[in-house]
């Protein structure tokens, strides 16, 4: 009998990320990770890409971790935790180990996600490894101090595409990463956000038992780079779920569901107005790309609606 | 009973890892290694091992999830060439710093550009600081008997290492020859199981792998490496040892060929040093007193033994398969290492370096011949006119 | 902090033996606001202990209850007092800006230094 989602009764269960690691005050990927791990009863083995969350909870001689976890670089984790998977079956199927229904999770940020570990990512998924990969997805290089990524808005001031008085910061849309994935046809493929705490662990549960490889795109707000209180992490994803810049979304076995529809579709500038990182749009020669971005949202938002069947 | 059987290199290296039936290989193909991971496939997928086959996207998750599987407690294995094993670069170092004993056949080829498959050692001498213990081979016997020993020495507890085991590209890993292949239950017996230090997959007992070493600590493991390298001197002639009274071969840390009583000699690795030995036959019928050092375990480098062994030599002639570009008078990895060996040790002779065959270009037994005949020239007059010649270029 | 150990000392390959050990390091010194508990207000949603990047909320699991704060490991965020569903309603209801440390609250935030 699976743990119920109510937090007095995951309290009963002990931490699997401890106390003591060093990433900011306020950051929403040790959230992420405490939902997660939390929502999953079963043993699990962690393999981490290169980057905040790495780097900030396994400063030696200290690890936060306590399940096994694994750092080998940061473009590989899909392949790394594709070996530590092949391995665990491979030693149980010839009755070396016994069976113990780990779960094997990946977490990446976008840089190790979007970019530069996607090819990894792209061959785990086609080879059909039991695992899921968490994308914390704060929309930046962060470790490295807020460089641009595929997954960084536009608009957005980070410093390699600053917010200058020619080019007023990045210049491009990003990738929509979870169409992407869910192209490879896995069985489960999820948007989710630590604000809608329920909704990421039932995702998280379904993701892990699904059979195959899954993946959850998880907004993970950076108050260092998107420039907010330390406090304000949870209303900010919140605000990216309401504007429906990031919808919350599963495809389960190729069919898109949408998993939470705001009540009332909040304008965009709600969200970005909240975050220096896009201080700039609100000038008025630049107020344009507000436009551009609002009118992106609504496209994509249309298209989501129309996956989901909900037109 | 072992048997002989007609085998490629490539083909040779299969049917060790057949024998040693690792947990898990992953590996991408790449000429001329490519043979080995087709008939591998093969042997998985008719059932002749139990390992588990990931074909993986790239060369660089190939070495990942090595480290991955490693890390799990499976035994691993891979194989790579030239192109593949740059782009694994990164993850070959984090290998042999995270203490995996994975053993990867590597098929040398000229690394790009321009881009070229046929054989040199480029690619070998660019992992030579990586942290990996590194064998060469003569043919596919030799291929074939070191893979099986690598699963020894890297797994030892002693050492923990991952070991790459090379053979020229085309030349061997290409070529049909002779090769004794032991009995299945010997080679099994003789890898015996592998029982790791500990395991990620162990949840009772979590463990993290890879965590951020600052300024700190990260000296501290590297010393650490530094350790299991001097262990592995030992072991790799422990396995040897074992190995020779088992299967009657004659390997160490080196072969000396009609060494004993020569004036002058060629170092040279992998199939050239095959070609040498008609040579060294050739001119000692002509009653001149040639020999030849093979080298087969360049790291860890047998500084001292080398010296000890080359010592009473008149010239010695080094024989590089591919250039240092920028190095002392553009030389090749061998020379400078082996010259620096002799200096060290007091061995004062004589020592010139022949840089051949880059990008697979043929090396004749003339050429080689014309280089022991350069090496009894300076024997006699007691000097070096070139350091390095670029032996067969055109001008 | 730990004496520096030698290479013979530790294990090999980076390993970390013991699980968690992080918790032997105090991150409580980065604070510059603290949180203060209003354990009259507390309704024991355990909205904190969830949202808490830190895992600095103490609960008696057992009995449900939230009892107060890691202060050796807590950063300061915030996060607790912002997710709080008491300190909601009472800013909800007061119809003004309430201070992050007013005495309505369950979760108050107050600068380090200061009495709370």
């Amino acid at each position: 009998m699976a743990t119920k989602l109510i937090p007095k009764e995951l309290a009963k269960k002990p931490d699997r990320l401890s106390p003591g690691h060093r990433l900011c005050a306020g950051c929403a990927a040790p959230i992420i990770v405490r939902q997660i791990l939390a929502a999953i009863d079963e043993p699990v083995v962690v393999a981490n890409a290169t980057g905040c969350l790495e780097v900030a909870t396994t400063i030696y001689p200290y690890t936060a971790w306590r399940v096994p976890w694994i750092h080998n670089a940061f473009e590989n984790v899909a392949a790394t935790i594709a070996g530590v998977e092949t391995a665990y079956r491979s030693l149980v199927r010839q009755g070396k180990i016994p069976e113990r229904d780990i779960k094997f999770i990946a977490f990446g940020g976008d840089g190790g996600t979007y970019d530069i570990g996607l090819q990894a990512l792209s061959g785990a998924l086609e080879r059909g490894h039991q695992f899921l990969y968490v994308c914390y997805n704060n929309e930046a290089y962060m470790n490295t101090g807020i460089q641009r990524s595929g997954a960084t808005p536009l608009g957005a001031h980070t410093t390699t595409s600053p917010a200058g008085s020619v080019i007023p910061g990045k210049q491009q849309m990003r990738k929509d990463l979870t169409a992407i994935v869910a192209a490879h046809d896995i069985p489960y493929v999820a948007q989710a956000a630590p604000s809608q705490w329920k909704d990421l662990m039932e995702k998280t549960r379904k993701a892990v038992n699904c059979g195959g490889p899954a993946f959850l795109n998880v907004l993970s707000s950076c108050n260092r780079g998107w420039r907010h209180e330390t406090y304000e992490t949870l209303e900010l994803t919140q605000l990216a779920v309401d504007t429906c810049y990031w919808p919350l979304y599963e495809v389960e076995n190729g069919v898109w569901r949408l998993t939470y529809k705001p009540k009332e579709k909040l304008p965009v500038e709600e969200w970005l107005k909240r975050q220096g990182r896009f201080r700039h749009l609100f000038r008025p020669e630049n107020r344009h790309l507000i436009d551009e971005l609002q009118a992106e949202v609504d496209r994509r938002w249309e298209r989501l609606l129309a996956l989901c069947g909900e037109k | 009973m072992s048997k002989y059987e007609a085998l490629t290199g490539d083909q040779a290296v299969a049917t060790a890892m057949r024998q040693i039936n690792p947990d898990v290989v992953a590996a991408y193909p790449i000429t001329p290694q490519t043979e080995t991971v087709e008939f591998f496939a093969e042997y998985v997928a008719n059932g002749e091992v139990t390992t588990d086959f990931i074909c993986v996207e790239s060369e660089h998750s190939a070495m990942s999830a090595c480290v991955g599987a490693s890390a799990a407690g499976a035994r691993v294995m891979t194989a790579t060439s030239a192109n593949g094993l740059a782009l694994m670069w990164e993850v070959v170092y984090i290998a042999a710093s995270l203490r995996c004993p994975i053993v990867m056949s590597l098929v040398n080829r000229a690394l790009s550009g321009p881009i070229n498959i046929h054989c040199d050692h480029s690619d070998v001498m660019g992992m030579r600081d990586s942290g990996w213990i590194i064998l060469f081979s003569e043919n596919g016997q030799e291929a074939y008997d070191n893979i099986i020993q690598a699963v020894r020495i890297a797994e030892h507890p002693d050492v923990l290492l991952p070991v790459a085991v090379c053979q020229d590209g085309f030349i061997t890993s290409h070529a049909m020859e002779r090769v004794e292949v032991y009995d299945d239950a010997d080679v099994k017996a003789f890898v015996g199981t592998y029982r790791p230090k500990w395991s990620i997959l162990d949840v009772d007992n979590p463990k993290t792998y890879g965590p951020l070493d600052f300024y700190d600590y990260y000296y501290e493991h590297k010393r650490q490496q530094v350790e299991a390298m001097e262990h592995a001197r030992r072991v790799i002639l422990e396995v040897a040892d074992e190995f020779n009274r088992k299967f009657r071969r004659n390997y160490g840390l080196f072969e000396a060929y009609r060494l004993d009583d020569a004036d002058v000699a060629v170092v040279v690795t992998n199939s050239t040093a095959g070609t040498a030995k008609v040579v060294v036959d050739g001119l000692r019928a002509q009653g001149l007193k040639v020999g030849l050092l093979k080298p087969r375990v360049f790291r860890p480098f047998p500084a001292k033994e080398l010296a000890q062994a080359l010592r009473h030599l008149k010239a010695v002639a080094v024989m590089d398969r591919s250039i240092a570009f920028g190095s002392m008078n553009n030389a090749g990895p061998l020379f400078l290492e082996l010259t620096a060996a002799l200096a060290i040790h007091g061995v004062h002779i004589p020592v010139a370096d022949y840089i051949f065959g880059l990008g697979g270009r043929d090396i004749k037994p003339s050429e080689v011949e014309s280089v022991y005949r350069d090496m009894l020239r300076v024997a006699e007059t007691g000097r070096v006119e070139r350091l390095v010649t670029y032996l067969s270029v055109r001008e | 902090m730990a004496q520096l150990k030698g290479w013979r000392e530790i294990p090999i390959g980076g390993v970390i033996l013991e699980a968690g050990n992080a918790v032997e390091y105090k991150t409580g010194g980065w604070r510059a606001f603290r949180p203060v508990f209003g354990q009259a207000q507390c309704i024991h949603c355990f909205q904190c202990w969830l949202f808490c990047p830190d895992s600095s909320i103490l609960v008696d699991a057992e009995n449900e209850k939230m009892v107060g704060f890691d202060l050796d490991h807590c950063k300061g965020c915030g996060i607790c007092a912002s997710v709080c569903p008491v300190n909601a309603k009472v800013i909800r209801q007061a119809g003004e800006k309430v201070n992050r440390d007013d005495p309505r609250l369950c979760i108050r935030m107050v600068e380090e230094g200061k009495a709370p």
